[in-house]
């Protein structure tokens, strides 16, 4: 049994008993419906899991390692910010994604600015967000948050 | 049951393909297939249990409540609820437009809505539970800790520079 399962195994197990006691019916209707979510996310997530075994099997760990990797220095951390602020991956689907790129080598540094980038900066949808808060904001905001994951980039890279 | 067929075609496929390579002895499909076990294996251990929280939470604190509360003048309350409300939604960043026009509705200031869109970028509850399963406690808690006072500041910046005649406008599909 992993770390995982213990962990969120105890916070389940706590926080369904406590609910059940305060309500048998909330507590009932709150796992259908996190059943529900579950069952929604689960062909995705699937597709994504064969679809990165498949790409592992293509793309050697050593290849990740080099431009990802300790020794990639500023040019890996600035290839993981550029990827992370063009592509559109929806988060579920990037943690796996990070975790495999952690165990092939690539560091803390490039992890997190991927992530953060990923996350807060969208170019594809810049259009998208001009429409709704005009280009001075929706321009500054990408820009504040690409500073901001930079920033958190190189802070995970110290502390991790 | 057309549909879940429909939904489930790559991972029938992938079954018949990982069948297929065990039969014949094909090694590049059982390298696939032992990948895609690990990887099966990692996310069963957790996401179960991660969304039966997720559903309690869901059940016992509705979003609707805490939008009651989301106003001008609400200060330092105002900022944590504003976090409090981003980290209980799900989705994409771009699904968050429209809610940001909803909240400039309800009078919300630009720092406040511009600190919603960062939390709820990459702090949402259900995505915090997925990070740690899969970075680790150590990782998620450093990564959140590090992020929220920039988002913070990107706020208050936001609303230094784009000044109080900041609108989100409706957009139509």
């Amino acid at each position: 049994m992993s770390s995982n399962t213990f962990i969120f195994g105890l916070f389940t197990g706590i926080s369904l008993f406590l609910s059940f006691i305060l309500d048998r019916d909330k507590t009932i209707l709150g796992v259908k419906k996190g059943g529900k979510m579950f069952s929604n996310i689960l062909s995705p997530f699937l597709n994504i899991l064969i679809l990165i075994s498949i790409v592992l099997f293509f793309v050697p760990a050593y290849l990740i390692a080099h431009y990802l990797g300790v020794n990639s220095g500023w040019y890996g951390f600035a290839l993981a910010t550029f990827i992370g602020s063009i592509s559109l991956i929806p988060g579920f689907i990037a943690y796996p994604l990070a975790a495999t790129l952690l165990k092939q080598g690539a560091t803390y540094d490039t992890v997190a600015v991927f992530m953060t980038t990923l996350m807060t900066v969208g170019v594809v949808t810049l259009p998208l967000e001009i429409k709704y808060f005009g280009k001075k904001a929706a321009i500054l905001r990408n820009s504040l948050s690409l500073i901001a994951a930079i920033i958190v980039g190189v802070f995970m890279g110290r502390l991790m | 049951m057309k549909k879940h067929l429909q939904n489930y075609k790559w991972i029938i496929l992938f079954v018949l393909f990982s069948t297929c390579s065990y039969f014949i002895e094909f090694k590049p499909g059982l390298v696939i297939y032992s990948n895609f076990n690990e990887f099966f294996i990692e996310m069963m251990s957790f996401l179960p249990f991660l969304f039966i929280i997720i559903g309690l939470f869901d059940i016992w604190l509705p979003k609707e409540m805490l939008e009651k509360y989301i106003d001008r003048e609400s200060g330092v309350k105002g900022i944590f609820l504003v976090i409090l409300l981003a980290m209980l939604q799900a989705g994409p960043l771009y699904g968050v437009f429209p809610v940001a026009h909803i909240l400039h509705k309800k009078g919300a200031s630009s720092r406040n809505i511009f600190i919603y869109l960062g939390a709820f970028s990459s702090m949402k509850l259900p995505m915090l539970g997925i990070e740690i399963g899969y970075l680790g406690i150590k990782f998620t808690i450093l990564r959140t800790l590090i992020s929220l006072p920039l988002f913070i500041c990107i706020g208050f910046v936001m609303e230094k520079v784009i000044g109080s005649n900041f609108k989100v406008k409706e957009v139509k599909a």
